[in-house]
C-alpha cells in the first residue's frame, strides 16, 4: 500500500543541510499498524509529513495505493490528502469558531459533497467516537480527549485508507489517553492503516510494528 | 466547496473576530458615506442653482446691457472701445413685434426707503410690469399684481413681500394703504405670496412697483434687463435672431448688449456641478482606497494569526484555489458590508440634513450609491488579493506548525 525507495529530506538551516531523513526505503501493507519512535530530531515527524503529502522529499520516491507521489502538483497531492489520508494531530487542530459537527464536516465541505449527505456521515462520525450529544458544541466545550475524539472523527469521515496520528496523546492524561488508543485500534481492527509517531514506549509496543528512527535512518524494524 | 459553505466560513470568521470585524465595517462605511454626502451636497448645490433659475420662468430669454470684446487696433472709435448705451424702456417696446414673444418685462432694480404710519425701513425695489408675474410664475397672496397699463406711464401702485407688509403694517390690512417709497408714494395693491428670491433678492423682502416709477424714483432711464418670454423653446432662437437685429439697429448699428437663454445658462451650469460633483465624489473615494489598504493589512495580519488553521485546512483536502476563495470572500463580504452600511448611513444622514436645512435640497445621485458600492467591493477584491494569495501559499507542514 505504501513504498518508500530511498527517501531523503534534507533542510537547510543557516549555512548548514540537515538530513532529517537519509535514503529511507520502507513498505508499510494495507492495515498494519505501525509505529514512528526516535528520538527528537530523528526524524520521525518528517516522515510522517511525507507520509501526509504535507512535505516533500528532497530526493526518493513515495508511492501511495499504487501511484507514485513525487510527480504530483499542489492540487492533485490535495486531492489525495482529502481522499485517502487522515490526520490526528497532538494538537487536535480543531477550528475554534466552528462545533464540533461542523469541525468534522469540513473534510466534506471542502471536497463539495452535498450538504443531505454530510449530514449522515458526520452522525456516524460522531457515533463511532460516541459524542453524538457533543455535536454542536464549539472545542472550547469539550475537555482534551473529547476534542480528540472529534479529531479523530473528522479525519475518518471521508474514509481514507490510511490514519497517520502524530503524538495522539501527548495533551491528554492517561485515561483520556488510552481510550484514544483504544478508538484508533478499533478503527486499525477495522481495516485501516494506522501509523503512529510517539515518544511514548508503551503505545509504541501495543502496534504490530515498531520502527526506530536515528538521524534520519531507520535503526529498528521490529515486527510482532 | 460550496457557494454557500464559502459564505458560512467567510462569515463564521468575521462573527469570530468582531472588533476587526468591526473596524473594518467602520472603515468602507465612512468612505461610501463620504462618497454620498459630498455628492448629495454637489448635487443639492446644482439643484438650487437650477430652482434661481427655474424661479426666473422658462423659456426665458434674457437681454443685458454691454458686452465683453477686445477693444484697439483700428480706428480711433476701435481704439477707445464700445461705450454701450443703455437698455431703455423704448427698446423694450420696440421688441413687442417680434412674432413668438408671450411676454416682454423690462426690469430695474434698486433700493430705497419704504415708509408708513411712521415707520421706515430699506427695501430692495424691482421695476417692471404685470408680465413680470407671469414670467416669473409668482403668486399672489392677496390683491393684484400690477395693473396692465403701458409701459411709459402708470398709476402710483406696488405689491409688496409679506415680511414688508408685517414689518410696516403690522396686523393692519396693507392693501389699499399708501406707501412711502423715497420721494414717491404708491398705493400698495397686493401682497405677493411666493416666497424665494429673484434676481438675488429675498421675495418677501421686496416691493415692486411699475417700471416707469421705478425709472422716476431712481432718476436712471436705464434698465437693469428686459427679460422676454417666447411661447414656446423651438422659436427661442429665432427670437434671439429678431431681438439682436431691432436693438443693435436702435443702437446705431453696435451690438452692445449681450442676450443668453435661460436653457443655455442652465445647461452650463449643469455641466459645471455635474463635474463638481463628480470631483467631490472622487475625493471622497479616496477614503474607499484606504479602507481598501487597512483591509489588506488586517488580512495580512490574520493570515499570520491563521496560520495553523490555513496548515490544518491544506492537511484535510484544502486546495490552494479554497484558501484563496476564502480569504477573497472574506474581504468581499467586509467591503460589502461596509459599502451597504455606507449607504444606509449617507443616505439617512442627507435625509436629516434635508429636514435640518430645507431651503437646500440634499439630494445624492443614485449614479454614487452604485459608485460607491462597486469601488467598495473592488476595493476589497483588489486589497484580498495579497493576503488571499499569501495564504494560499504557505506551505502546509509550515502552517501547521506556525513556524515562518
Amino acid at each position: 500500500m505504501i513504498r518508500i525507495e530511498n527517501l531523503s529530506r534534507k533542510f537547510e538551516v543557516g549555512n548548514q543541510i540537515v538530513r532529517a531523513l537519509d535514503h529511507i526505503d520502507l513498505e508499510i501493507t494495507k492495515g498494519e499498524y505501525l509505529s514512528i519512535m526516535g528520538v527528537s530530531g530523528s526524524g520521525k515527524s518528517t516522515l510522517l509529513n511525507i507520509l501526509g503529502l504535507l512535505d516533500t522529499p528532497t530526493k526518493g520516491d513515495y508511492i501511495l495505493s499504487g501511484i507514485n507521489t513525487s510527480e504530483m502538483n499542489d492540487d492533485e497531492m490535495a486531492h489525495i490528502r482529502s481522499t485517502k489520508i487522515g490526520f490526528v494531530f497532538q494538537s487536535f487542530h480543531l477550528i475554534p469558531r466552528l462545533t464540533a459537527a461542523e469541525n468534522i464536516e469540513m473534510p466534506m465541505v471542502l471536497a463539495g459533497i452535498k450538504p443531505k449527505d454530510r449530514q449522515e456521515k458526520v452522525e456516524i462520525a460522531l457515533s463511532h467516537v460516541s459524542l453524538n450529544d457533543r455535536s454542536d458544541h464549539k472545542p472550547e466545550q469539550l475537555s482534551g480527549g473529547q476534542r480528540q475524539r472529534v479529531a479523530i472523527a473528522r479525519s475518518i469521515v471521508m474514509e481514507p485508507d490510511v490514519l497517520l496520528a502524530d503524538e495522539p496523546t501527548g495533551n491528554l492524561d492517561s485515561t483520556s489517553g488510552i481510550e484514544i488508543v483504544r478508538l484508533i485500534e478499533d478503527l486499525n481492527k477495522a481495516g485501516l492503516t494506522l501509523i503512529v509517531v510517539t515518544h511514548d514506549r508503551k503505545l509504541g509496543n501495543r502496534s504490530d510494528r515498531l520502527i526506530r528512527l536515528l538521524d534520519g535512518k531507520i535503526i529498528d524494524d521490529d515486527r510482532k | 466547496m460550496r457557494f454557500y459553505d464559502l459564505i458560512f466560513l467567510a462569515l463564521s470568521t468575521l462573527i469570530r473576530y468582531p472588533l476587526r470585524t468591526i473596524m473594518l465595517l467602520v472603515a468602507t462605511s465612512i468612505g461610501v458615506m463620504a462618497v454620498i454626502l459630498l455628492t448629495a451636497v454637489g448635487e443639492g448645490a446644482r439643484d438650487y442653482i437650477s430652482g434661481e433659475f427655474r424661479d426666473m420662468g422658462t423659456n426665458l430669454i434674457i437681454v443685458i446691457p454691454g458686452k465683453n470684446e477686445t477693444s484697439g487696433g483700428g480706428s480711433p472709435v476701435d481704439l477707445a472701445g464700445v461705450t454701450p448705451r443703455d437698455l431703455t424702456i423704448e427698446d423694450a417696446i420696440s421688441l413687442r413685434k417680434i412674432d413668438g414673444v408671450k411676454n416682454i418685462a423690462p426690469i430695474v432694480i434698486g433700493e430705497t426707503s419704504a415708509q408708513f404710519n411712521g415707520l421706515e425701513r430699506n427695501v430692495p425695489i424691482i421695476g417692471s410690469t404685470q408680465s413680470f408675474l407671469s414670467v416669473r410664475k409668482w403668486e399672489m397672496e392677496t390683491g393684484m399684481f400690477l395693473p396692465g397699463s403701458t409701459l411709459e406711464r402708470s398709476p402710483p401702485v406696488c405689491v409688496i413681500g409679506k415680511e414688508v407688509e408685517k414689518e410696516l403694517f403690522g396686523a393692519s390690512n396693507a392693501i389699499g394703504q399708501w406707501l412711502r417709497l423715497g420721494d414717491r408714494r404708491c398705493r400698495v395693491t397686493g401682497i405677493i405670496g411666493t416666497e424665494g428670491r429673484a434676481v438675488g433678492i429675498d421675495v418677501q423682502k421686496l416691493v415692486v412697483v411699475p417700471v416707469s416709477l421705478a425709472t422716476a424714483l431712481f432718476n436712471r432711464p436705464s434698465l437693469f434687463r428686459i427679460a422676454v418670454e417666447a411661447e414656446n423653446r423651438l422659436v427661442g432662437d429665432q427670437i434671439i435672431k429678431d431681438m439682436k437685429k431691432i436693438l443693435k439697429k436702435r443702437h446705431r448699428g453696435k451690438e452692445d448688449f449681450t442676450v443668453i437663454r435661460q436653457d443655455a445658462v442652465m445647461a452650463s451650469f449643469d455641466n459645471i456641478f455635474n463635474v463638481l460633483t463628480m470631483a467631490l465624489g472622487s475625493i471622497a473615494s479616496i477614503s474607499l482606497f484606504v479602507a481598501g489598504i487597512l483591509i489588506m493589512n488586517v488580512m495580512l495580519v490574520a493570515v499570520s494569526q491563521r496560520q495553523s488553521e490555513i496548515g490544518l485546512l491544506k492537511a484535510i483536502g484544502a486546495k490552494n484555489k479554497q484558501i484563496n476563495q476564502l480569504f477573497i470572500t472574506e474581504a468581499i463580504l467586509l467591503s460589502g458590508s461596509g459599502a451597504v452600511l455606507g449607504l444606509i448611513l449617507g443616505h439617512s444622514i442627507t435625509q436629516v440634513l434635508k429636514i435640518s436645512f430645507p431651503t437646500f435640497n440634499f439630494l445624492p445621485p443614485m449614479w454614487a450609491s452604485y459608485v460607491s458600492l462597486i469601488l467598495a467591493l473592488m476595493s476589497g477584491v483588489i486589497f484580498g488579493l495579497l493576503p488571499a494569495r499569501r495564504a494560499s501559499k504557505l506551505e502546509p507542514v509550515i502552517a501547521l506548525t506556525g513556524n515562518k
